[in-house]
């Protein structure tokens, strides 16, 4: 059994490995999330025996965990793995050992980001590990962060190769470009992004790797080097990196949106082209709206202020079709459902909350506030979350051929959604008024100690929401009823054509899929097979 | 007859190209925007554009979501159907063209706050700010040091700019009070500037992660009368 797991190359596996990997990775971070805002609820040392020292630590932990070993490991190794060859209808993807080969390192990744827990020295760099900080002046081992973004990146490298031959060669016979899942064209424009911009990310840690421990000078000014070298290197990576985060979900929101209201997806081609392809052209140009306090030249914070805006657009297109998806439709909520549909909210307060941010006159007070990391929680941090959430619980039948307990599944998300709001809301207010992220102590503004409470408190409530969803996943992966082969009446190659959970090679024959069908498309049709 | 038209021209045009830009050159020398006014117009007309935007979306996602649930089992959806390419570019291209007017009317809006922001006033007092870990120096034009116990003292009324440099890492200086903030780092000098126009004490941080005592990186900007600040920078001398 274990020997099965360990050497395993079917996409399933795969898939589940990523998801426990990433679920220990979220629950270790969000225990230091839970850490962190303790530590906040009052002026000065609130924990005993915690310094300043620790808190970084969990700052810096709490952020690369949640990034690199969650969500982007979350939507782009566990949903595309699981989903992408059982959408397109093929037996595995194009290449499967390459496929276990990235699990592994990822695995590897996590172990060795949680080996900073016992260490003497554990970086306290924060994830963007910023030099001269991390390359000089840090008693932290800036190695164990370098290695970390290495084996993640890697794994993120043959991951996207392997996913764009799979999509590209392997659909089942008679599939067109526009008969894909919406799913899987976010994974396709997530992973294109993750194959272009990846190698910049590794090539800027490697260099702070040689300046912290080889003595180069890349960012050291005296020596000729430059220290915005490395914010722009970084962030020409991490800023599409949040678009890998956010097309997958987008995707997993409209398959269930679409699913649950058994509508097809309004202006599917729109929203493809225009609102996937959109966000992956345009966001590789906007990095600099993360430096738009760092003194670079004012022409080109204009000039990226344009362009961050401009990505409204296509973003515009995909919220039009996520709300448009449920107009006349045929309503009905699952967990999954309302997780999705939350969604919404989520993705409109994070996403026009970023339009003062894309701004470059109002981030010179904003940038490095409260203001900023609510922001990019809700947007990236919860949505995404959310999206992962609502793909576990969607997906839940198919995977165990068991259905988690709907109740518990309900209260779960209650909270879940009650928690977030209670928790970010008052940082928004304080964010504005000047509290400054990454503060240890805020004893400049003692009038904020009640927003920080009122946080905390929210933090609690999800806590116990994590808790509530955990359980009836484990619990009901071995206890749950038997599901039905088709609980949602979904259309999609996955339910319609493979068992729950699927054996090896997926489907029994390969599906043929005539032009007249679509995975969106809920009236009665055709099924074939090759 | 034409002569007088020429030369009637030759004047207006001698007066509007020539003679009232210069008058207005002057102006411009002599005034400057008070940019932490200019940021809350901005900031309320930011607040009803994406409030009008959020609104609608979300009051038609909250109706749809209860309008339109289940009502027998086997009932689908009777969604539009995209399939004449007018429909399809139509839906596409109509609410691009609103959000990118919309993109271009607040792109305008923070161009014209930022050149506010940028445009250092020809009677700003200077002072050079050095951050290291973890305080701040602060040197004025007459020679007289502070640092952030102290405080960064300024005269009321006059706009102030700050030339600054940082001796270590990456460090950030940020007045809430102003509305502005600028990064600080090693091998460049970055500016800022803001116009103290009421007396009392503002928070000043370092924004910028830097380290253990990142968090107490922190003092007060004491905005005095012209009188208490000579008094104090001539005390606080070398």
């Amino acid at each position: 059994m274990i020997k099965e797991w360990l050497f395993t190359t079917d996409h399933k596996r795969v898939g589940i490995l990523y998801l426990v990997g990433s679920l220990a990775a979220f629950a270790v971070a969000g225990i230091v999330a839970l850490l962190i805002r303790w530590e906040l609820t009052g002026i000065g040392e609130t924990i005993g025996g915690v310094g300043p020292d620790d808190y970084n630590f969990w700052l810096y932990f709490h952020g690369a965990a949640m990034i690199l070993a969650f969500l982007i490991p979350g939507l782009t190794g566990f949903l595309a793995n699981y989903l992408v060859p059982l959408m397109i209808g093929a037996h595995d993807v194009a290449f499967p050992r390459v496929n276990a080969f990235s699990v592994w390192l990822f695995w590897f990744a996590i172990v060795i980001a949680l080996l900073s827990f016992v260490i003497p020295d554990p970086p306290d760099i924060m994830w963007t590990g910023y030099p001269p900080y991390s390359s000089e002046f840090s008693p932290g081992n800036t190695a164990f962060y370098v290695f970390t973004v290495h084996l993640i990146g890697f794994s993120s490298i043959l991951g996207a190769v392997n996913f764009l031959c799979t999509v590209i060669y392997m659909r089942a016979p008679g599939m067109k470009w526009n008969q894909l899942n919406f799913f899987v064209w976010t994974i396709l424009g997530a992973f294109v992004i993750q194959l272009i911009f990846v190698p910049v990310l590794a090539s800027s840690v490697t260099l702070l790797l040689t300046d912290k421990y080889f003595g180069t000078a890349f960012f050291v000014p005296a020596n000729g080097g430059d220290v915005l070298l490395y914010q722009n290197l970084f962030w020409f990576y991490s800023h599409p990196a949040v678009y890998v985060i956010l097309l997958p979900a987008v995707g997993v929101m409209m398959e269930i949106i679409s699913n649950m209201s058994k509508n097809p997806i309004f202006n599917y081609k729109a929203a493809v082209y225009g609102g996937v392809w959109g966000v992956v052209v345009l966001g590789s140009d906007v990095w600099v709206h993360h430096l738009y306090t760092s003194g670079l030249a004012d022409w080109i914070r204009i000039g990226m202020m344009v362009t961050t805006l401009i990505i409204s657009i296509p973003i515009g297109l995909l919220i039009i079709s996520l709300v448009g998806t449920l107009f006349r439709g045929s309503i009905k909520y699952s967990t999954g459902m309302l997780y999705a549909t939350s969604n919404l909210f989520l993705i409109l307060v994070g996403g026009l909350t970023g339009i003062p941010l894309a701004m470059t006159s109002l981030t010179l007070h904003l940038a490095e506030t409260y203001f900023v990391m609510a922001h990019f929680h809700f947007i990236m941090g919860i949505m995404a979350t959310f999206a992962v959430f609502a793909g576990i619980y969607h997906w839940f039948p198919k995977m165990t051929g068991r259905m988690y307990s709907e109740k518990l599944g309900v209260i779960g998300f209650v909270l879940n959604f009650v928690g977030v709001n209670l928790t970010f809301w008052p940082l928004f207010y304080i964010g504005f008024l000047g509290m400054p992220r990454r503060y240890y102590d805020y004893a400049m503004f003692p009038e904020f100690e009640p927003f920080q409470v009122m946080a905390t408190v929210g933090a609690i409530v999800v806590a116990v929401s994590m808790a509530l969803n955990f359980y009836n996943w484990i619990v009901s992966a071995i206890f749950g009823e038997k599901a039905p082969e088709n609980p949602w009446g979904s259309n999609s190659l996955e339910w319609t054509h493979c068992q729950s959970p699927p054996g090896p090679g997926n489907f029994p024959k390969l599906p043929k899929v005539s032009s007249k069908w679509h995975p969106h498309e809920y009236k009665p049709q055709v099924i074939e097979w090759v | 007859m034409i002569n007088r038209v020429l030369l009637l021209a030759a004047i207006v045009g001698i007066i509007v190209f020539g003679v009232l830009p210069v008058g207005a050159e002057d102006e411009v020398k002599r005034a400057f925007t008070d940019h932490t006014e200019e940021f809350h117009k901005v900031w309320v007309h930011l607040l009803w554009d994406i409030g009008i935007i959020g609104g609608i979306f979300l009051i038609l996602s909250i109706y749809f979501m209860f309008a339109y649930r289940r009502k027998r089992d086997d009932q689908i959806g009777n969604g539009p159907k995209f399939t004449t390419m007018g429909m399809i570019l139509g839906w596409a291209l109509i609410p691009s063209f609103i959000f990118m007017a919309d993109d271009f009317y607040l792109s305008a809006q923070g161009w014209k706050l930022w050149i506010d922001q940028r445009t250092v006033p020809e009677n700003a007092m200077e002072v050079e700010v050095t951050g290291q870990m973890w305080g701040w120096e602060f040197e004025y034009e007459n020679g007289a040091i502070s640092d952030n116990d102290e405080g960064l003292v300024v005269p009321e009324g006059r706009p102030v700019v700050l030339r600054m440099k940082s001796d270590d890492v990456v460090h950030s200086f940020f007045i809430p009070r102003y509305r502005i903030k600028e990064d600080l780092m090693p091998g460049r000098v970055t500016y800022l500037w803001f116009y103290p126009k009421d007396k009392g004490e503002h928070v000043f941080t370092c924004t910028e992660f830097c380290g253990t005592n990142h968090s107490e990186m922190w003092g007060k900007v004491k905005v005095v009368s012209q009188e208490e600040f000579d008094e104090w920078s001539e005390k606080n001398k070398g």
